[in-house]
C-alpha cells in the first residue's frame, strides 16, 4: 500500500530520521505537550515492541488520507481501505480503550479527561462529565462505550473531513 | 396624517416637558401665565420619527408572522422592501415629496454596525477559520473579479451601442459601478439564508464572504472614484501601485483595528467583577468604537466590527456574568433584527423616488446578466482551484447555490447615492440600475433560493442538540491530528491551529481572562454545564404544573399545622430544646415544600448526573450550616441548606469565584437535598434510620452513639404516634382535597411495618409501569428500579427525557383512585413479602451497587458530633450523601423494623403513598 502515498514524499526525509524508535518520537517538542501525545505515538507502535518500521509507520498514517470519490470502485474486492470512516473512528476508538476490551470503560474515559481537560476541573467535576459521557452514549446499559455506540454517537459528524490530513492525499 | 397622529401622541410628553423659564417670548403676549398644553413637536421631531419608523417596521414584522404560510414562503427581507414600497407610495402621495429615505451617513453609521456586530461576535470561529482559505478567496479574488468583468462588460455593452448614449460614462465610471454592484452584501445574505438553512459549510462561505468583503469594496469604491474625480488622463501608474497597496492596508488595517478593540474589550471585561451592570454596555461600546475608529481612519470599518466580534467573544463571555452573557446576546440580536427591518423599509421607500433615478433598459437588463453571469462564472472558476486544495471539495450543487445567493443589497444602494453626481455624470443611471439589482437580488432570488435549494437537494443544516461525546470526540480528533502532524513534521492547518490554541491558553487566557474564568475555563466542561443547565430549564418547565399546584396548596393547611406540630415538637422533646410556634409553622410550610422538592429532586435525578464525590463535601458544609443555626430549624434539613446556599450563592457572586461554578455546586447541593427529602418522605423511616445508626455507631460522638439505639426507637414510637393522628385528621377531614391529605402525610408519614414497606415499595413502581411482583427493598429506588427509564444504570442517573416526565402530572384523584385499588389487590400478600426483608443485601439495586463503595456505611462525616435534635435532619442529610450505601444498612434497619408495630393508620397512610408514587 505504501505506493499510494507518494504524497508523503516531502516529509520523508524528516520520517527516515524518525522511524526507529519510541524516543525520536518522544523527542518531537510539538508533540510533547499535546495531552494525547502519549497515545498517539503509542499507536504507531505494535503492539509491545518499541520499533517501526516504514512499513508501519505509513500504515498508520494511512489512517489520516482523506477519502477520495473514486476510492470505492478501487477498492472493491480489495479489504476495507485503512482510511475509511470505521478506521478511522476505530484509530481514535484505540486511543482510549487502553485494556483493548472493545469497550471505553468509565475509568479509561477519565484518563483521558483528565488529559484533555484543564487541571482546574476537580475530579468530582470530571466525573461527573465521565458519567454523563457514558450515559449519552451507553445503550445497552453497561456502563461503557463500545464501539457500536461509539460509532453512533458520532454518526452526526463529518468524521472523513475531521480525520483526514489534507497533505496525506 | 402621520404628523397628526405623532402631534397627538405627543400632547402629554409636551405638556410634561414644559418650562415655564423656556417660554418663547414670541407669542406675542404677556406672559400668559401657565400654558395647559403646548406643542413642541419640532423638538423631538427627529428622534419621535426614528422610533416610529422602527416601531412601524416591528409592527409589520408581527403582521408578516402573523401568517406563517406567507412567511415560510416569502422571505421577511421581500416582505419589507415591498412594505417599504407602499409607504413610500404612502409618504409620496401625502407629502408630494420622498421623504425618510435611506441615507448613507444614516446607513453606515448606525444600520450596519449592529448587524455585523451581531454576524461577528455569533460567528461560529472554529467553523470560519476551518474554511477561512475559501472564505477569503471568494470575498478577495471573487469580488475583484465580479468588478473588473461586470465593470469592462457593461463598458464593452455602452461601446457595442447597447446602452443610450445619454449615459454618459466612460470605462472608469463603468468599473465604478461594477465596484459598488459587484460586492455580496452581508445584510441580504444573512437574512435570507438565515431562513434557508442550508448546510453550515456552505452558509459560512457565502456569509464569510459577504462580510470580508467589505474591505475589497471600499478599496475599490474608494480607488476607482478617486480616479473618477482625478480623470483618468491624470492616473499614473503610481496611483495603480498606491490602489493596489490601499487594499492591504485597507483590509489588514481594518481587521488590526477590530483585534486592537478586542483585546481592549476582552480586558476591560476582565476587571467588572463588581459593576456587572455595564457589562453589556461595554461590549456595545468598544465594538462601536471599533467601528467608527475604522471608519474615521479610511479602513474597512466591517472588518474591523467583524474582527473585533470574532476575537473578543470567547474572553468576554468568560469573563462576564451569566445575566450580561444573555443581555449581550438578547440586545445585539434585536439591534440587529432592528437594523435589518429598516433598511430594507427604507430601500423600500427609496426607490419610489423617482428624481433620484434615470431608467435606461440596456444598462439595467445588462447590468443585470452580467452580474449573474460573472458571479457564476467567477464561482465555478474559483471553486475549481479551491477544491484542488479542500479536504471536502464544494460539490456542483453548492456551487449553484454560491452563485445565486450572491445577494445585493443595502450596501450597494448606499455606496452608489454617495457618489458625487458632478464627477459621475450617469450617477441618476447608476441609481436605478442598483436599485433594480437589489430588488432582483432580493426579491426574486430570495424567494426563488428556498424552493431551487429544496429541488437540489442541497444538504441542510442539522439542528441537532451539542453532545458531550460530540465535543470530547471532537478534540480528540484535533489533538490526534495535530499528533500526527507533528510526527510528519508537515506544519499544516492543524498544527497550527494547535500552536495558537497552545499560545492562547498560555498567554492571551491568561492575560484576558479572568483568574476564576481561566481556570474553569474548559470547552468540555462548558458544554457538560450548558447541558445541565438545558436540562434542568426542560425539567423544570415539564414539571413546573405539578409543583406549583402542590406548592400553592401546601400552606393553606389546616391540618398540617398540628401534625407539624407534634412531629416537630416530639424532635424537640428528644433533643431537650424549646421550640417556638412560630418555627414550627415554618416547619410546616418547609415540610410542604419538601414534598414539593421531593418531585422536582426524582424528576431532576433522573436528568442530571450528580458528581458523586461532591456529595460529601456538599453534605460536610450542610452539615455546618445546619450546626450553626437553632435545632428547630433543623426539621426540615432541605431548608436550612437551601437558605445557606442562597446565601452562598451571593457570596460567590462577590468572590471571585464565577457564578458558573457556583451554579454547578448550587445545582447539585439541591439535588441532593431533594433526593434527601424525596427519601426523607416517600420511603419510611427504615431508610433515614439505618444511615442514623450507623452514623452514631460510627462513634462521632460517644455519649450519643450509646445512646442511639434507644433513640431510634424513641423516634420510632413518636412516628407512631403521628400517624395515628394523620390518619384520624384524614378521617375527618375527608372533604379536604386530595393534595392536601398528601401534604398532610408530609414528614411525618412513618409506615414501620416492614411488610407495608414493601408493599408500598412495589405498589408505586407497578403504578407506574409494571405490576411485577417482585420483592424490592423499601427503598426509594423501588420505584426507580422499575421505570423504565431508570432501568440499566442505577447510579448514572439516566437522562429522562421530556416524554418521561410528562408521567409526573398524574390527575390527583386517578391518582388516588388508583392507589387506592392496587391497595386493596395488594391487601392480602404482604406476610409473604415479611420474611423476603432478610434477603434485602441480596438485592440491591443492581447498577447502583459499584457506586457504593464509594461512600462508605459508616459515617461519611466523622468529624462531626450531631446533636440529637438534629435526628431530623441527619436523616436527610445522610440520604443525600448516600442513598446507595442504605442497602448494605438495610439490614439492620430490617430488625428495627420488625420491632415496630403496625399502626391503625397505616391504611391511609399507604393511599398516600401510592398516591405519591403514582405522581412519581
Amino acid at each position: 500500500m505504501t505506493k499510494n502515498y507518494s504524497g508523503l514524499d516531502v516529509s520523508s526525509a524528516k520520517i527516515e530520521k524518525l522511524w526507529s524508535g519510541r524516543e525520536d518520537f518522544q523527542r518531537i517538542p510539538e508533540l510533547a505537550i499535546n495531552p494525547l501525545g502519549d497515545r498517539i505515538i503509542n499507536a504507531f507502535f505494535p503492539e509491545g515492541e518499541d520499533q517501526v518500521n516504514f512499513r508501519g509507520f505509513m500504515r498508520t498514517l494511512a489512517h489520516f488520507r482523506p477519502i477520495e470519490d473514486n476510492e470505492k470502485s478501487k477498492d472493491v474486492n480489495g479489504p476495507e481501505p485503512l482510511n475509511s470512516r470505521s478506521n478511522k473512528l476505530h484509530f481514535a476508538f484505540r486511543l482510549y480503550d487502553l485494556d483493548k476490551d472493545d469497550k471505553i470503560s468509565r475509568d479509561e474515559l477519565l484518563q483521558v479527561l483528565r488529559m484533555m481537560v484543564g487541571v482546574n476541573i476537580s475530579d468530582e467535576q470530571l466525573g461527573s462529565i465521565a458519567d454523563r459521557t457514558i450515559q449519552e452514549a451507553d445503550q445497552d446499559g453497561d456502563s461503557a462505550i463500545s464501539f457500536t455506540e461509539f460509532v453512533k454517537v458520532l454518526e452526526k459528524v463529518d468524521v472523513e473531513q475531521k480525520m483526514s490530513i489534507r497533505f496525506l492525499h | 396624517m402621520l404628523r397628526a397622529a405623532l402631534s397627538l401622541l405627543a400632547l402629554p410628553l409636551a405638556g410634561a416637558a414644559e418650562q415655564p423659564t423656556q417660554k418663547p417670548e414670541s407669542l406675542g403676549e404677556p406672559l400668559p401665565g401657565l400654558e395647559l398644553f403646548r406643542w413642541q413637536w419640532h423638538e423631538v421631531e427627529a428622534p419621535y420619527l426614528v422610533a416610529l419608523w422602527i416601531l412601524v417596521a416591528s409592527l409589520a414584522k408581527i403582521v408578516f408572522h402573523l401568517s406563517r404560510k406567507v412567511t415560510s414562503l416569502v422571505p421577511e427581507s421581500c416582505l419589507l422592501i415591498l412594505l417599504g414600497l407602499v409607504l413610500g407610495g404612502i409618504v409620496l402621495a401625502v407629502a408630494k415629496k420622498a421623504e425618510y429615505q435611506l441615507e448613507p451617513g444614516t446607513f453606515f453609521l448606525f444600520l450596519l454596525p449592529p448587524i455585523v456586530l451581531d454576524s461577528g461576535y455569533f460567528m461560529p470561529s472554529r467553523l470560519f477559520f476551518d474554511n477561512l482559505g475559501a472564505i477569503l478567496t471568494y470575498a478577495v479574488v471573487g469580488t475583484l473579479w465580479n468588478a473588473f468583468t461586470t465593470g469592462a462588460a457593461l463598458w464593452g455593452l455602452q461601446q457595442a451601442g447597447l446602452v443610450a448614449p445619454r449615459v454618459q460614462a466612460g470605462l472608469l465610471d463603468f468599473l465604478l459601478f461594477g465596484s459598488l454592484i459587484s460586492a455580496v452584501d452581508p445584510v441580504a445574505v444573512l437574512a435570507v439564508f438565515e431562513e434557508v438553512h442550508v448546510n453550515e459549510t456552505l452558509f459560512i462561505i457565502v456569509f464569510g464572504e459577504s462580510l470580508l468583503n467589505d474591505a475589497v469594496t471600499v478599496v475599490l469604491y474608494k480607488v476607482c472614484n478617486s480616479f473618477v474625480e482625478m480623470g483618468s488622463a491624470n492616473v499614473q501608474a503610481t496611483d495603480y501601485l498606491k490602489g493596489v497597496a490601499s487594499l492591504f492596508v485597507v483590509s489588514l488595517g481594518g481587521a488590526a483595528v477590530g483585534l486592537v478593540f478586542a483585546f481592549l474589550l476582552a480586558l476591560t471585561t476582565r476587571f467588572t467583577k463588581r459593576v456587572r451592570i455595564i457589562e453589556p454596555l461595554l461590549v456595545f461600546l468598544l465594538a462601536y468604537a471599533a467601528y467608527l475608529t475604522a471608519e474615521m481612519a479610511s479602513l474597512s470599518a466591517i472588518l474591523a466590527v467583524t474582527m473585533c466580534g470574532l476575537g473578543c467573544k470567547k474572553y468576554v463571555e468568560a469573563n462576564i456574568s451569566h445575566k450580561s452573557r444573555t443581555t449581550v446576546k438578547y440586545t445585539m440580536k434585536t439591534l440587529a433584527s432592528c437594523a435589518e427591518t429598516v433598511i430594507f423599509m427604507l430601500l423600500g421607500i427609496s426607490a419610489v423616488d423617482s428624481s433620484k433615478w434615470a431608467w435606461d433598459s440596456g444598462l439595467v437588463l445588462g447590468t443585470l446578466i452580467f452580474i449573474l453571469f460573472f458571479r457564476a462564472l467567477g464561482v465555478v472558476l474559483q471553486t475549481w482551484v479551491l477544491n484542488q486544495f479542500r479536504l471536502v471539495p464544494l460539490d456542483k450543487i453548492d456551487q449553484v447555490v454560491m452563485s445565486y445567493g450572491g445577494l445585493r443589497g443595502a450596501v450597494a444602494f448606499a455606496l452608489v447615492i454617495l457618489l458625487d453626481r458632478t464627477k459621475v455624470p450617469a450617477k441618476d443611471y447608476f441609481v436605478a440600475t442598483t436599485i433594480v439589482v437589489v430588488f432582483f437580488t432580493v426579491i426574486v432570488q430570495g424567494l426563488t433560493i428556498k424552493p431551487l435549494v429544496k429541488w437540489l437537494k442541497v444538504k441542510r443544516s442539522e439542528h441537532h442538540k451539542p453532545t458531550l461525546n460530540q465535543e470530547l470526540h471532537e478534540h480528540t480528533f484535533d489533538h490526534i491530528l495535530a499528533a500526527v502532524e507533528d510526527v510528519v513534521g508537515h506544519h499544516g492547518y492543524h498544527y497550527w491551529r494547535d500552536r495558537w490554541e497552545q499560545f492562547d491558553k498560555k498567554y492571551l487566557s491568561q492575560l484576558l481572562m479572568r483568574r476564576s474564568a481561566y481556570r474553569i475555563r474548559d470547552q468540555i466542561w462548558d458544554v457538560y454545564y450548558r447541558l445541565n443547565i438545558r436540562d434542568a430549564i426542560s425539567f423544570v418547565d415539564q414539571g413546573g404544573h405539578v409543583l406549583s399546584s402542590t406548592g400553592l396548596t401546601l400552606p393553606s393547611m389546616p391540618s398540617r399545622n398540628s401534625m407539624a406540630e407534634t412531629s416537630v415538637t416530639n424532635l424537640l422533646r428528644e433533643s431537650g430544646s424549646g421550640a417556638c410556634l412560630d418555627l414550627q409553622v415554618i416547619d410546616t410550610v418547609r415540610s410542604g415544600r419538601d414534598r414539593e422538592d421531593a418531585v422536582m429532586h426524582h424528576l431532576l435525578c433522573g436528568g442530571l448526573y450528580k458528581p458523586r464525590r461532591r456529595d460529601r463535601a456538599k453534605d460536610r458544609t450542610l452539615w455546618h450550616a445546619t450546626k450553626d443555626f437553632p435545632p428547630v430549624l433543623h426539621g426540615s434539613s432541605v431548608f436550612g441548606y437551601k437558605a445557606s446556599c442562597s446565601r452562598h450563592f451571593i457570596s460567590e457572586d462577590a468572590q471571585e469565584r464565577q457564578d458558573k461554578e457556583v451554579f454547578q455546586q448550587n445545582m447539585k447541593r439541591r439535588l441532593e437535598s431533594f433526593k434527601s427529602t424525596k427519601h426523607n418522605i416517600c420511603f419510611t423511616k427504615s431508610k433515614p434510620r439505618p444511615r442514623k445508626t450507623g452514623r452514631r455507631k460510627d462513634g462521632v460522638a460517644n455519649a450519643e452513639a450509646t445512646n442511639g439505639k434507644p433513640r431510634d426507637l424513641g423516634f420510632q414510637d413518636t412516628a407512631a404516634v403521628i400517624l395515628t393522628v394523620e390518619s384520624e385528621e384524614e378521617e375527618e377531614d375527608s372533604d379536604s382535597s386530595e393534595t392536601e391529605k398528601e401534604d398532610d402525610e408530609g414528614i411525618i408519614f412513618v409506615a414501620r411495618a416492614t411488610s407495608e414497606v414493601l408493599q408500598e415499595g412495589k405498589v408505586s413502581g407497578s403504578l407506574e409501569v409494571c405490576p411485577s411482583p417482585r420483592i424490592i427493598p423499601p427503598s426509594p429506588t423501588c420505584a426507580e428500579k422499575e421505570l423504565p427509564w431508570k432501568s440499566g444504570q442505577g447510579d448514572l442517573a439516566v437522562y429522562v427525557s421530556s416524554e418521561t416526565t410528562k408521567i409526573v402530572p398524574v390527575d390527583m384523584q386517578t391518582g388516588w383512585n388508583q392507589s387506592m385499588s392496587s391497595l386493596e389487590s395488594l391487601a392480602s400478600p404482604p406476610c409473604n413479602q415479611a420474611p423476603t426483608l432478610t434477603c434485602l443485601p441480596p438485592h440491591p439495586r443492581g447498577a447502583e451497587e459499584p457506586q457504593a463503595p464509594l461512600y462508605p456505611p459508616s459515617d461519611p462525616h466523622p468529624s462531626f458530633a450531631f446533636p440529637p435534635s438534629l435526628a431530623k435532619a441527619g436523616r436527610s442529610h445522610s440520604e443525600s450523601s448516600a442513598d446507595l450505601p442504605q442497602q448494605q444498612e438495610l439490614q439492620p434497619l430490617m430488625g428495627h423494623k420488625d420491632h415496630t408495630h403496625l399502626s391503625p393508620g397505616t391504611n391511609s397512610h399507604w393511599c398516600i403513598q401510592f398516591n405519591r408514587g403514582s405522581r412519581l
